[in-house]
């Protein structure tokens, strides 16, 4: 699904040159429920910002779903990351003037899907997340957890092949993050392939692989047995 | 472009910012509306100049002759000048390539006139029967002076209104006899209107035969008057006309012995060149208030530019969200212009509505001599709405293009 090799990426601020990524090689098959573990600095949120199309590398190649991802424009970017990604991020990003369907449904404008079919779909992965009944909330209204779970229910609404999940239970307490780790848990289960960029042991261990970065290397790379969050909840 | 969820997002938006919105749209609103009014008073002045302009024909020659100021070729200033049917004949003959329609007249400056117990001293003035174009006289009943009235000396004569309201109130003028100076009898053949108002209305109009014999004048005239053929252009009319009554000057002074640079004794005024003057006075006033206008909208625009920058910069995030979850640069473009365009549209035809408002609440009752009927007519009411898209569209351009530009990576990096 995901296959990248040697990739290298570098920030120049003024006359110095930050090496982020030292050469990075790493992939991942369909159906991986894979966590990206390192301390800040190391570059894993470098890492998943190039995995998602939202930065580009300076060298190496990247090749998602068969596709070669290169010399992106503005528009070809925007096109391919609704066509393959969903984000999950830290802070949620839900837009806060639009109640949780529309939120939902907002990939599905930009594939130009007609309301009435976008809406349906928003109300199926909003069921799917367990909000039904919040589908008129806005953002505000909702809890630290249910704002993620609106924010998951609009990655998955696009139908992507990977979901990229940057600290998806950083803002959130133990008890609730072990929550949003049982829906993407489940989410993996129906086979759709998942990285989470994390720091935390707990929420790693809770996906079957770590790959762990360090000063812009890949230290360590092992399947783990995964623990069930449901156990936990 | 149209597109039910766009517009939804940006009722959103400007229900959220509410005051913000208000802010911005009374700039422009306020922009059109002095545009508005002074547009309106620009075509009020118009309106204004062309009927004072327009109560004789614009393009009259009139010839008259007074009394010399300065000696020449032996002869003492001081003489009195007098034109005949000779020199009125003479001319006809020159310029009748030229002349559209043509008069002499000698006048009685005050004549009293009785009707029954009625009475009032009016001007008497004895004309050809073209007088009645070259004085843009409508008539309002029976006839004007015709060929044979004057070729028979007739003693009929034609009335202004002000004169009918005054000697016969309530009754039909046509066919009564009225008493000129207590001696002779006239009768009343027509009544006449003039866009001149009533001064131009005091005066009774006789064939100008009769006028000679009852005022023991022989082959005297006091006036000529002509209206020249207008060609279809404008410039060239007024060169011809120009051209014509210079000539007529000159025959006149030969005619006469009278000092070139005496501008008493012989005078030809030509209307022509005169509203050519007043027409390009206008312009010059119209294009004025467009400048101070359309800078004003500037200063609006330029309100809502700014704004929309400030919106940009708000919702960066929010766009950055957008262009994560595949939103494309262009979509993101059309969401700001749209919203630009959609405030200086909706805040300009407020200002348009109340502007032309303004001018039809208050323009009937502004009755000046040079201001009349200030209206803003239809071709520069579009002719605004049009100037409110393009600028609300210029207004918003930058803002977009800004918009368009953000990095969704720099915009979801949490702070």
């Amino acid at each position: 699904m995901i296959e990248i090799t040697d990739l290298h990426k570098s920030y120049i601020t003024g006359n110095t040159s930050l090496h982020v990524l030292k050469g990075i090689d790493f992939s991942v098959k369909e159906g991986e429920l894979v966590s990206i573990m390192g301390s800040s600095g190391s570059g894993k949120s470098t890492l998943l910002n190039i995995l998602g199309m939202l930065d580009e590398a300076d060298s190496g190649t990247y090749t998602l779903d068969n596709t070669p991802i290169k010399n992106l424009n503005e528009k070809i970017a925007a096109q391919y990351r609704n066509k393959f990604l969903g984000f999950i991020f830290q802070s949620f990003n839900l837009i806060s003037y639009k109640n949780a369907i529309d939120n939902v449904a907002l990939p599905l404008y930009y594939q130009k899907v007609g309301r009435k079919e976008r809406d349906e779909k928003a109300m199926h992965y909003l069921e799917k997340v367990g909000l039904a009944d919040w589908a008129d909330h806005l953002p505000n209204q909702l809890s630290g957890g249910q704002k993620q779970r609106v924010a998951i229910a609009r990655a998955l609404a696009s139908d992507p092949k990977v979901l990229l999940a940057d600290e998806p239970t950083g803002a959130l307490d133990t008890k609730t993050s072990y929550e949003v780790m049982d829906l993407i848990q489940g989410i993996n289960e129906e086979g759709r392939t998942i990285l989470v960029v994390t720091h935390e042991p707990d929420i790693a261990e809770m996906t079957k692989r770590i790959v762990n970065l360090k000063d812009g290397r890949i230290i360590d790379d092992r399947l783990v047995n995964q623990i069930k969050a449901k156990a936990h909840v | 472009m149209f597109n039910i969820e766009r517009w939804q997002e940006i009722f959103d938006t400007i229900n959220k910012n509410k005051l913000r919105t208000f802010l911005t749209s009374l700039s422009v609103a306020s922009g059109i509306l002095i545009l508005v009014i002074l547009l309106g008073f620009s075509s009020g002045i118009e309106n204004g100049v062309r009927t004072q302009f327009e109560q004789d024909a614009t393009n009259r020659i009139s010839v008259s002759t007074r009394v010399t100021t300065k000696g020449y070729k032996g002869l003492n200033p001081g003489r009195r000048l007098q034109m005949t049917n000779k020199d009125y004949e003479n001319l006809n003959e020159k310029y009748k390539e030229q002349i559209e329609y043509k008069t002499s007249l000698y006048r009685s400056w005050g004549g009293q006139v009785n009707y029954k117990e009625k009475q009032g001293s009016y001007r008497i003035e004895g004309v050809f029967a073209d007088q009645q174009w070259i004085e843009n006289a409508t008539l309002s009943q029976g006839r004007y002076i015709s060929q044979s009235d004057i070729e028979e000396s007739r003693k009929v004569g034609v009335i202004g209104y002000q004169m009918k309201e005054d000697l016969f109130p309530n009754t039909n003028p046509i066919g009564k006899t009225i008493l000129l100076n207590n001696n002779i009898n006239f009768i009343v053949v027509g009544v006449y209107t003039d866009p001149g108002g009533s001064r131009e209305e005091s005066r009774l109009f006789i064939p100008i035969t009769t006028a000679q014999k009852v005022f023991n004048a022989g082959e005297n005239i006091d006036r000529i008057a002509y209206t020249v053929k207008m060609s279809d252009n404008f410039d060239e009319a007024v060169a011809l006309s120009a051209a014509m009554s210079e000539s007529i000057d000159q025959d006149l002074r030969t005619k006469f012995s009278v000092a070139p640079d005496d501008r008493v004794a012989i005078r030809v005024d030509d209307t022509l060149e005169e509203a050519q003057k007043i027409y390009g006075l206008i312009d010059t006033i119209r294009a004025v208030f467009w400048f101070i206008g359309i800078g004003t909208i500037i200063a609006g625009v330029v309100g809502v530019g700014n704004i929309m920058l400030i919106v940009v910069k708000e919702r960066t995030k929010e766009i950055g969200i957008r262009k994560a979850l595949g939103a494309l640069p262009s979509e993101i473009i059309w969401m700001v212009l749209q919203e630009s365009i959609f405030i200086t549209a909706i805040a300009g035809f407020v200002g348009l509505f109340i502007g032309v408002g303004i001018l039809e609440l208050v323009g009937p009752s502004i009755e000046m001599d040079f201001i009349k009927n200030p209206t803003v007519d239809f071709t520069t009411s579009i002719t605004t709405v049009i100037i409110l898209v393009v600028s609300g569209a210029l207004a918003g351009f930058i803002p977009a293009r800004r918009a368009a530009n953000i990095k969704p990576i720099e915009a979801l990096r949490d702070e």
